[in-house]
């Protein structure tokens, strides 16, 4: 077995490999801890943090649908402060990089929070929310306008120390348009897809499956799309993309990174095992191995 | 070393009532671990299907290593569990949550386990493990299950929602004529069920605790939510410790993705809002902690 490098780099953060945990699916990694080694991970991406305890979203907020799920949490979160008192000190107990997941109702709520992780040393780099479907203000709301994604990534650079992903929304026309935006704001990395709006109906009780009625799809079920979106906004911007959306092994990985992700991001399929992100670890590894490719940045948009 | 799935072996499956299932599996680490109360995520072989099934423990024989879950047909997934034939494998991941507080029934105190249809299974290992005094209050709607298991370690008093359920039990008895275990006594129907000096009520299990004019130190109860409702009720009302067990659609079953939360009464220090992770900090709370 030749020596292979599996490190990549984001906006100058070296990460030990491409993995990392997709944001929502792994807490703060202290749960996970006790199943993966998260020193192992290319980084840990935190749930989203605001500046203050979010309580999220009524009950049911999670419902499986074929090829995957769909959840409305509503971003409960404990607030920055128990964040920064608690999730980081366990975090810099690891090797491994650490994203921290920013979500606000307002542009001043991010950026209360990004200032806030600015002298943070575990902090490695910033992934801006600006995308999810559940929640009424915030979220989404800034995600899918061209012109508010280039300012909220403007305004949230002039105050962020830390290089800065903005995660981009799959419930747009044109993704290229919103990453070349967050691109022209100043964004560092994007990062997509987040999760696609959907239903689910349950036909015996005849309510919504959801309390909040819409939720977002993830899982396998949408992977093609975010393999289509990573290839789309690759050619469209010269930023690093992080990828994600349904991988659930090395070649779902792989995909991405053929369509030009430099990173890549597990997420539902930790629900379905805990161990997972290492067996994505190792199955690239495996298929260096096989192909002879001894640097993973090689494949990074190879396939055009 | 890290703590993971583990493949285990179906030993014996059987339908012990109407879309009811019990099943035996192979489980070593499980089986050595569980405490009563607990509960398992199992996985499902199609792949189509991510989500793990949250399924309390019935019983453990940690001698053999080997675990029962009852549990219900609701869907797809259950569906595809009650397929299973002896020999066949599944992924299971356990045991999780917290399971009840067996420090609160020493001997010499009494305790009743109360179970609401699906929410029964539970109640069977947590009967063999208290050294108080067991009273089990089994809710069922139209068909009994698990009843000897459950009057194997305590008294057992069956509360029934149907009529024709509790004529047949109590051997041409109609529903609305009132009724103790005792007289059950004349009917052969019933004399399977007295043998252990049980009680049968039509209704639910609040009134079988009335009818029997049961009383306890401490309860410990697991069933629908409007059931649990009403068992905090008549808690806070005869000032009885009660600890409640919940249930909620979950998808990481470890504590990480919030899914499962139900509400606090007081701001729980993990989440920093009025809300707990049921998978985590539960199943199984005291019931002045939370709000139904």
């Amino acid at each position: 077995m030749t020596i292979q490098n599996t490190k990549v780099s984001i906006a100058g953060v070296e990460l030990k490999n491409p993995v990392m945990t997709a944001s929502g699916t792994f807490g703060s990694g202290m749960e996970y801890g006790e199943y993966v080694d998260l020193s192992r991970l290319g980084a840990v991406v935190t749930k989203g943090v605001a500046n203050v305890p979010w309580p999220g979203n009524p009950t049911p907020r999670v419902a499986e649908v074929r090829g995957g799920m769909m959840n409305a949490i509503g971003l409960q979160n404990p607030g920055i402060e128990t964040f920064c008192s608690r999730d980081l000190p366990f975090l810099a107990g690891f090797d491994t990089a650490v994203v921290v997941n920013v979500c606000g109702r307002t542009t001043e709520d991010y950026v209360e929070v990004v200032e806030r992780l600015a002298d943070e040393e575990t902090v490695d780099l910033l992934e801006i929310n600006i995308s999810c479907p559940n929640v009424k203000c915030g979220g989404i709301s800034f995600g899918q306008n061209p012109d508010s994604v280039e300012a909220i990534t403007r305004e949230i650079k002039k105050h962020a120390k830390q290089p800065v992903i903005m995660k981009l929304s799959p419930n747009v026309t044109d993704i290229t348009e919103l990453a070349r935006a967050a691109e022209g704001g100043g964004a560092d990395a994007l990062s997509m897809i987040n999760t696609l709006t959907g239903m689910k109906i349950d036909v015996n009780r005849r309510t919504f499956a959801l309390a909040n009625r819409t939720g977002g799809v993830s899982g396998p079920a949408i992977h093609p799309v975010a393999v289509r979106m990573v290839y789309q906004s690759a050619q469209a911007v010269k930023i690093p993309i992080i990828g994600m959306g349904g991988i659930t092994c090395a070649e779902d990985a792989l995909e991405l990174i053929l369509a030009g992700a430099t990173a890549v991001a597990v997420g539902t399929a930790n629900f379905r095992n805990p161990g997972t992100v290492i067996d994505v670890i190792e199955g690239i590894e495996d298929y260096m191995c096989r192909q002879k490719v001894e640097d993973i940045r090689t494949l990074i948009g190879a396939v055009r | 070393m890290e703590k993971s799935i583990l493949r285990a072996v179906v030993l014996s499956q059987e339908t012990i009532a109407n879309q009811i299932y019990s099943m035996w599996l192979q489980a070593d680490s499980i089986a050595a671990a569980a405490r009563p109360g607990q509960f398992v995520s199992v996985y499902c072989n199609d792949s189509g299907r991510m989500l793990p099934r949250p399924i309390s423990i019935c019983e453990t024989d940690k001698e053999r290593g080997r675990i029962r879950l009852v549990y219900r047909v609701a869907g797809k997934g259950t569906a595809e569990f009650a397929g299973y034939q002896k020999m066949d494998t599944l992924e299971l991941l356990g045991p999780l949550g917290n399971g009840f507080p067996l420090d609160c029934c020493p001997a010499g105190r009494t305790a009743f386990l109360i179970g609401g249809g699906i929410g029964i299974p539970p109640m069977v290992e947590l009967s063999k493990r208290l050294d108080g005094h067991v009273q089990v209050i089994a809710g069922y709607r139209d068909e009994l299950f698990l009843t000897d298991e459950l009057a194997a370690n305590g008294d057992l008093y069956l509360s029934v929602e149907s009529g024709e359920l509790f004529r047949s039990l109590s051997g041409g008895i109609e529903a609305d004529e009132p009724l103790t275990g005792e007289m059950a006594a004349d009917h052969p129907e019933g004399s399977r069920i007295l043998a252990a000096k049980r009680g049968i009520t039509h209704g639910n299990v609040l009134d079988c605790i009335r009818e029997n004019q049961l009383q306890a130190d401490v309860i410990f109860a697991c069933g629908p939510t409007p059931m649990l409702r009403a068992v905090k009720a008549y808690a806070l009302e005869t000032g009885t410790e009660c600890y409640l067990s919940l249930e909620q659609r979950m998808a990481c079953g470890i504590g990480a993705c919030l899914a499962c939360v139900c509400e606090s009464k007081e701001v729980d220090a993990h989440s920093q809002v009025r809300n707990k992770r049921i998978c985590k900090e539960g199943p199984v709370f005291a019931a002045e902690e939370v709000v139904l």
